[in-house]
């Protein structure tokens, strides 16, 4: 169904990242990261010193019981929220020293999110919603400019994703398994270096959750950093390696 | 582009846009309905004021008057930038026809009738001697008999809707007009039982100024017999001086001319017999000396202005609450939109976008309404008024005949910008809320 080998057409360059960094290296990396939430008046302790580090091409499932905090960490490794204490690094750049527009940009350019609920854009048709990225981070005359470009990537993403045909639908007109691809593909369209997935298979039946995860799956084979959260172990098996993370802590 | 697409999206597919366009419509109507009625009326009466005035009035509210009169209006006839000077001779009089049957006080005005046209709008005002000012104080029954010309609502009737019931000829109608004649210094002339100075004339004609106070008081009679009735010495005496500047002459610098000149004229008759009396007199526009009745129209459109401008705030707190609710119905997208790298301010940009659009659209249905609407006034007030007996406008007040709808291109292009201000301030607080709020927040599943 996909072929993952033209999902990323390259490598990523720009100030975000640095362009001697090599596999080993680490693309994402927290270090004592703490968290908490106040409900009224009591303070929620969510994640209380979460140390982890993801080389580049990794396949990392976090698992956890619901309420452990891993939908927090990916919402901060995804510069989506902040941590209270701890340091969250891109590419060797600690987060918390970027500027609003540089995190901006680290939010356009370099992860994509694949959320549990899709989150597409309802007014949009789907490949309104898969070259949106792309829109999004050019100005009214540069979007002129690359428009066909985007419009084009954005139609192979749909292609591969075995979505050519539902190109000019609404997203209330697919299945739940087509909008999950529909936001992959959303999410691959500035080509991130991460991919951010948060509890991708958790709204869908057991075979279209395959299907989404065999699409991450052959991503991950050609190079692609993917982070999944989940709370089912058999999915997390998918991934090349599980972080379990229990009472805010990376056990 | 993303921008200009969403808010598109957001106005076309929502429907509770639809009642923030609606409202913005609905304001935007009714002030331009309300703003062209009443910027032509009060642009009506202001024309009216000026016409019946002419451009600057050299005059005192005494009904002594002042003396030396001719010598100013010499001074006046040699310049260049005059038009039209016209000497008046203003009182007040008890009107009665003959039997006694009919009595009510007035207003005369004596004027030469050539010269008063040719200083204000008094020719065309008339209806028999339209053609030929001169002859209007000379019956058509009889030339040989002393004429008069008075304002039309103290002559003729009115049909349902208000319209004169003209006649052909003008009746042969004998009037008496009866004053008390003052002297010089202010009393009165004829002391014991003969107080009161009365002479017959005879009607005309009749004066249609369009102002209602005018039109149902005022008498004008020749200037000489106006004099005689009113004004008692050797010394010749007049009420007021009406002046026309040449076209080329704007008014503000006439009526400066003209205060120079009569300043330099005072001082040459200082020494004079009744250099009193000149100290009384002003030179104001046409503006000034009509103050009283123009601001009090004025007041009358502000009053309307800021009624509606409490409208206009309404509709934004209206726009404000249907924006607050959308806004908040599309926080899923704002999370959506930051998940993707969309900054604040281009947040704060699409939901203002989105505005801007529902202030256009609304203003551009209340304006095409509007505009139909004005359009048909006239027919649709004739309507109410052969069902329903119902004037906007009563006509014993506002003596006009068709309700003014020209619209005016500044009026609207300031309503149709305040309406966009207005929707653009209403949906400020909601987006720079939107803007500001967490992602993680919006994109929770307990948001959904």
């Amino acid at each position: 169904m996909v072929n993952a080998l033209s999902l990323r057409a390259g490598p990523v360059t720009g100030a975000l990242i640095s362009d001697n960094m090599n596999k080993d290296d680490f693309i994402l990396k927290t270090e004592g990261v703490y968290k908490s939430y106040r409900m009224g008046a009591t303070k929620v302790e969510v994640l209380k010193g979460v140390d982890l580090a993801v080389k580049k091409g990794e396949f990392v499932a976090i698992v956890g019981a619901s309420g452990s905090g891993k939908s927090t960490l990916l919402h901060i490794l995804g510069a989506l929220d902040k941590p209270n204490k701890g340091v969250v690094a891109f590419a060797g750049r600690d987060l918390s020293g970027f500027s609003a527009g540089e995190l901006n940009r680290f939010r356009n350019k370099m992860v994509g999110f694949v959320f549990q609920f899709y989150h597409l854009l309802d007014e949009l048709s789907v490949l309104e919603n898969v070259f949106l990225p792309m829109m999004a981070s050019k100005s009214l005359v540069g979007w002129f400019a690359c428009r066909r470009r985007a419009k084009s990537r954005a139609g192979e993403l749909l292609a591969q994703l075995g979505l050519r045909d539902r190109a000019n639908h609404k997203p209330y007109q697919l299945s739940g398994g087509e909008r999950q691809r529909v936001a992959i593909g959303r999410a691959l369209m500035n080509e991130p270096e991460v991919l951010l997935a948060d509890e991708p298979t958790g709204n869908l039946d057991s075979a279209t959750g395959n299907g989404i995860l065999d699409v991450l799956e052959k991503l991950n084979k050609v190079g692609q950093t993917i982070l999944m959260v989940t709370h089912d172990e058999r999915i997390a098996e998918r991934a090349g390696r599980i972080i379990t993370l229990a009472d805010g802590k990376i056990t | 582009m993303y921008k200009v697409i969403l808010a598109t999206r957001y106005l076309l597919k929502r429907r509770i846009t639809y009642f923030a366009v609606l409202a913005v419509a609905l304001c935007v109507f009714i002030v331009v309905v309300v703003m062209t009625v009443m910027t032509g009326l009060v642009s009506d009466f202001k024309q009216k004021n000026h016409s019946f005035v002419g451009d600057c009035v050299v005059g005192t509210k005494s009904l002594v008057g002042f003396a030396y009169y001719e010598d100013f209006v010499k001074i006046l006839d040699s310049k260049d930038f005059v038009e039209g000077v016209s000497p008046v001779i203003q009182s007040y009089a008890v009107l009665s026809t003959r039997g006694g049957d009919f009595k009510k006080g007035v207003e005369i005005l004596g004027i030469d009738p050539v010269r008063h046209s040719q200083a204000t709008g008094f020719g065309k005002t008339l209806y028999y001697r339209k053609d030929d000012v001169s002859k209007a104080f000379e019956p058509v029954y009889d030339p040989n008999l002393l004429g008069c010309v008075i304002g039309i609502d103290l002559v003729l009737l009115r049909d349902a809707k208000s319209a004169y019931l003209y006649e052909p000829r003008p009746s042969e109608t004998a009037i008496s007009i009866s004053c008390f004649p003052l002297t010089a210094k202010g009393a009165l002339a004829k002391a014991g039982a003969g107080l009161v100075n009365a002479q017959t004339f005879y009607f005309s004609d009749h004066s249609h100024s369009g102002l209602a106070r005018v039109d149902n008081s005022l008498v004008y009679l020749p200037f000489e017999q106006g004099q005689l009735l009113c004004m008692s010495g050797a010394i010749k005496r007049a009420s007021a001086i009406h002046i026309k500047f040449k076209p080329n002459t704007k008014l503000q610098d006439g009526c400066e001319k003209v205060g120079e000149l009569w300043q330099k004229f005072k001082q040459e008759k200082a020494g004079e017999q009744q250099a009193n009396l000149l100290d009384t007199v002003t030179v104001q526009s046409w503006k000034g000396y009509r103050r009283a009745y123009i601001a009090a129209m004025e007041m009358e459109q502000m009053v309307m202005s800021a009624m509606f401008a409490f409208e206009g705030i309404t509709t934004f707190f209206i726009v404000f609450v249907v924006f607050y609710m959308i806004i908040s119905h599309k926080s899923k997208d704002i999370g959506i939109l930051k998940s993707i790298g969309v900054s604040n301010v281009d947040i704060i940009e699409l939901f203002s976008g989105f505005a801007f659009l529902v202030g256009l659209l609304g203003s551009g249905v209340g304006l095409f309404v509007g505009w139909l609407f004005l359009l048909k006034i006239n027919r649709i007030e004739d309507w109410l008024f052969e069902h329903f007996n119902f004037q906007l406008w009563d006509r014993t007040i506002y003596t006009i005949g068709d309700i003014p709808s020209r619209m005016e291109l500044r009026v609207l292009i300031v309503i149709v910008l305040s309406a966009i201000a207005a929707c653009l301030v209403g949906a400020l607080v909601p987006s720079w809320q939107a803007a500001r709020s967490r992602p993680v927040e919006t994109l929770q599943v307990s948001q959904l």
